[in-house]
């Protein structure tokens, strides 16, 4: 009786704080689900009375501000497509090729990936992609963000590729298939799961990046919708609350949706060791 | 002489083909050619955006100059900003919040359980600049949520990033990362078996005690490697500018940041690339440390 | 079908010599089992016939043809996987039809030559279903299907019946032995359970640490082990290893060990040899002990052990003064006591006898 009324006590107390913390991590973040449906939205808490999509209405007329979406998807699905294909291609590599001294690259790529970060290579990556006569150009990024991100994707799928049994393709190859065949017919769809994951981060990675296309991109008419979003909120005189607010809510929509649909696939594990 | 393979090397080298090109262009070049700049005089505009001038170690002089180095909007502020940001945001900050966090949703009830993951995780997903522009919203001195709080409290409200943005910094990066050192702690304690735990609750445990004794030893690796990766990506991390642009006066000027302002504004790319070699530096010391334990785990576990 | 024929063949993985040197012919139609503990390069021998693993040196011939480096999907073989290799994202009609469809057949008649092999295999009504939906039996008929769905000229498997439990085995060994008179198979069959061995091949090749001990008729191996480690591979409980110290007197063959009563055996001149050595080992297999009537001449005794009653027979294991123990099978409803004195007879003509170095010594008049 003693022994559960303690643990009734701890849990109470637990409870409380759990709550607490909630709440205060939920703070910053409370005025954010109201203000989107409020056409008189301000910065401080509000509740709209009344609810109302105008405000996704306006941000929908506004033409700078959709193509600034469009250029996000065109920038994320650029760098998704590179990442999936060159990561997935590259990692079948490290797991089923000899190469010479695979360890060693492997150790070397993956110190220089968490070295070589975005705020300290910022002067170089500027320098290059001017050379390479890139500069504002949607490619660039697109660029810039697969050879960032590959390192990561490729330890993830290696791994991944790694825990598929060799018999597979060498069952497939008996049978008479090439290794081209057998990593088409066989490897690949047993991959697909590994791929979708690091695509889905990619994608998570590129949609919410700001540094990159911030250097990189000069014209409006490409800034994605995380520049756009920043430009409008920190340049001088009052944002416009109701337009910001919505704007942001369907930018973030893609994340919260992917993050959802991950978590319901594969748990809660997975993202982990992933994002950075 | 051909030996089997499950991929011919050659096939092998055109399937790295394009990964290697892309990593090599975009991580290893700007690798060497960071440092290559660092001793030049390069700059945007002007005869040295064309014609730089190879001036050795000029650039790393002024950066560490004894007479400068304390300045605010300096190099050496800002690394000892830096510093001191990555020691409370990170260190005391995301991993003990973190584990507090995950030592809670150990014990609670599975909706609350929920609730507080997901306003955690929350935090830690949505993208940067939606953040950025809440917290903004957040800390507004006229209208912002914190302040309605205050007021309703009874307590004066406060200009918060003109007075304390350092500190507005801290717990904006803080509340931010939380999430991933929660999550490390929560799968390394759910790995733990419960049987443990149920031996001391028989032996009359405290909450405190089981944490102490039981769990902190057990995840002790964990516990390191989720410090130096935080204390990484905090170190580069370049989020807060979205929030304070570095000012006001260089107050929250992190590395990152100062390394943008020398090379976007300043257009002074000989000295941005120096502070980015600093970092780079400073980031191998911390990569090399992670890979190590990695690799010893790793055996352990063979 | 096709023979098959190693040269000289040799592996080495980095530092560690998988198969020193081997040599051996297969004829056309033959069902050879490589048998042989852990480790003991039967598996890396058959994936050399495969193709999977390439010789670090000599020839791999299949019907008299070198393929030491041809590409596996070159050679017309088909293998069984341990792990039966089942694509989890095809369902079994796939799975079967993937060789034809590697071929070029067309959908409908893969699928028809598929559903074809299955329903020899009692499969044939779970071919819309996926590897995971059917039970681990069913899975390796799968996996046999697809090695039988295309025309071959070696068979191989590696260790195909491992993973089923003891009933299913038996019922796969059977279904294997009729399918190997029924086509004539060249197959090559790697296990380390030395019943299918016997059970299922025409040869048996025993392999010890990279090399062939005996390659020869199961009865051969079982009647005539070239070895003691053959004799004790073979055979459920194993062949009884007795050593002994020999030596010829008066023309006789003198064997003695602690516990055996044996009369003088007649000598040959490689007994003799061997005896000159001072010692052998004595093997008799548990099958051929009785329990010993007053009078029997040859008897070796000790203190009762272990006894298990397994039905039709028991398994009485006696231990020797010098703590050898001796297993005999005997078909008797005896009641036999712990701690009894255990005699069992046997009779000469069953006896193998091996020298110091553990070689057979061939019986008088072979």
């Amino acid at each position: 009786m003693q022994i559960s009324r303690s643990i009734h006590m701890r849990r109470a107390v637990f409870s409380v704080a759990a709550s607490l913390l909630g709440v205060v991590f939920a703070l910053p973040l409370v005025w954010f689900i109201f203000a989107p449906f409020n056409a008189r939205a301000e910065l401080g808490l509000a509740i709209p009375e009344p609810f109302t999509l105008s405000n996704f209405v306006t941000v929908f007329q506004n033409s700078f501000a959709m193509h600034a979406l469009l250029n996000s998807l065109i920038q994320a699905f650029g760098g998704v497509i590179l990442v999936g294909g060159a990561a997935t291609l590259a990692a079948y590599a490290l797991s089923r090729s000899p190469i010479p001294s695979k360890g060693a690259v492997t150790y070397v790529l993956l110190l220089f990936s968490s070295v070589v970060s975005g705020s300290a290579a910022m002067v170089p990556i500027f320098l290059i992609v001017s050379a390479i006569g890139l500069i504002d150009t949607h490619l660039a990024v697109i660029l810039v963000f697969a050879g960032g991100l590959l390192p990561t994707a490729m330890f993830i799928l290696r791994d991944f590729i790694d825990a598929i049994p060799r018999s597979y393709e060498e069952s497939a190859m008996v049978a008479g298939a090439s290794p081209i065949q057998a990593f088409f017919d066989v490897a690949l769809p047993v991959i697909r799961p590994g791929i979708v994951v690091v695509v889905v981060w990619a994608f998570v990675n590129i949609w919410g990046s700001f540094l990159i296309p911030f250097i990189l991109l000069r014209k409006d008419s490409l800034m994605p919708a995380s520049v756009a979003i920043y430009s409008f909120y920190s340049e001088a005189g009052t944002p416009i609350v109701t337009l910001l607010a919505a704007y942001s809510l369907i930018y973030s929509l893609p994340v919260i949706v992917l993050y959802l649909f991950v978590n319901w696939k594969f748990g809660f594990r997975f993202f982990g060791g992933i994002k950075s | 002489m051909k030996k089997f393979s499950l991929l011919s090397t050659r096939a092998g080298a055109v399937f790295l083909a394009p990964a290697a090109a892309l990593v090599g262009v975009f991580v290893i070049i700007p690798f060497f050619w960071v440092i290559v700049v660092s001793f030049t005089n390069r700059t945007l505009l002007g005869s040295t955006a064309l014609d730089p001038d190879f001036v050795g170690l000029q650039n790393y002089f002024t950066l560490f100059n004894p007479t400068t180095f304390f300045t605010r909007g300096q190099f050496g502020f800002s690394l000892i900003l830096t510093i001191q940001f990555v020691l409370f945001s990170a260190l005391i900050g995301q991993a003990l919040l973190g584990l507090i966090l995950a030592w809670l949703s150990q014990s609670v009830s599975p909706t609350l359980k929920n609730f507080l993951q997901t306003a955690v995780i929350a935090a830690w997903i949505l993208p940067e600049v939606v953040i950025g522009f809440a917290w903004f919203a957040f800390l507004d001195y006229d209208n912002g949520t914190l302040n309605m709080i205050m007021r309703g409290l009874g307590l004066p409200p406060g200009d918060w990033l003109l007075q304390q943005p350092f500190w507005v910094i801290v717990v904006f990066n803080t509340w931010r990362g939380a999430a991933f050192s929660m999550m490390l702690f929560n799968s390394a304690f759910q790995s733990i078996p419960p049987s443990y735990f149920q031996a001391a609750d028989v032996a009359g445990a405290s909450s405190w005690q089981k944490l102490r004794d039981i769990a902190l030893p057990l995840i002790r690796g964990h516990v390191v490697t989720d410090l130096i990766l935080i204390t990484m990506w905090t170190f580069n991390v370049f989020t807060p500018f979205l929030l304070t642009s570095g000012g006001p006066s260089y107050r929250t000027e992190l590395l990152s940041i100062y390394t943008y302002r020398v090379a976007f504004k300043d257009f002074e790319f000989g000295k941005g690339a120096a502070v980015g070699v600093v970092i780079m530096l400073i980031n191998l010391a911390f990569a090399l440390v992670y890979l190590q334990i990695a690799k010893k785990k790793k055996v352990e576990a063979e | 079908m096709a023979s098959v024929e190693f040269q000289n063949v040799s592996k080495t993985f980095g530092s560690v010599t998988a198969v020193p040197d081997i040599s051996f012919s297969i004829a056309d139609g033959e069902f050879v089992c490589l048998l042989g503990p852990s480790g003991c390069g039967k598996t890396t021998s058959l994936r050399m016939i495969a193709g999977l693993e390439t010789p670090s040196a000599g020839k791999v011939l299949i019907d008299g043809r070198d393929v030491t480096y041809l590409h596996p999907k070159d050679r017309q073989i088909s293998m069984v996987f341990q792990d039966y290799a089942l694509y989890p994202h095809m369902n079994l009609a796939d799975n079967i039809a993937y060789p034809l469809k590697v071929r070029g057949e067309a959908e409908d008649k893969r699928h028809a030559r598929a559903k074809e092999v299955a329903d020899v295999l009692k499969i044939g009504d779970l071919m819309k279903r996926l590897p995971s939906q059917i039970s681990g039996g069913q899975q390796q008929r799968t996996s046999l299907a697809r090695a039988l769905v295309y025309p071959s000229r070696v068979y191989l498997f590696d260790e195909p019946l491992s993973n089923l439990d003891a009933k299913l085995r038996l019922e796969a060994r059977g279904f294997l032995n009729h399918l190997q008179r029924d086509m004539g198979m060249t197959a090559v069959y790697v296990t380390h359970d030395q019943a299918e061995a016997m059970a299922l091949a025409t040869r048996i090749a025993v392999m010890d640490k990279g090399r062939i001990v005996q390659f020869a008729p199961p009865i051969e191996i079982y009647r005539r082990p070239a070895t003691t480690f053959v004799a004790n591979f073979v055979g459920n409980p194993p062949m009884n290893l007795v050593p002994v110290e020999a030596m010829v007197d008066g023309g006789q063959l003198r064997l003695r060990a602690d516990g055996l009563t044996l009369p003088g055996l007649p000598v040959s001149d490689a007994i003799a040899k061997a005896a000159g050595k001072g010692r052998m080992t004595l093997g008799v297999r548990p099958e051929h002990l009785r329990m010993a009537e007053a009078g029997h001449a040859n008897t070796i005794a000790g203190k009762l052990f272990a006894n298990e009653n397994m039905g039709p027979e028991s398994l009485v294991t006696m231990e020797r003064a010098d703590a050898g123990r001796v297993t005999a099978r005997i078909f008797t409803d005896d009641e036999i006591r712990a701690g009894d004195h255990v005699t069992f007879a046997f009779d000469t003509r069953h006896v193998t006898l091996f020298d110091d170095s553990g070689a057979r010594i061939p019986a008088i008049g072979e």
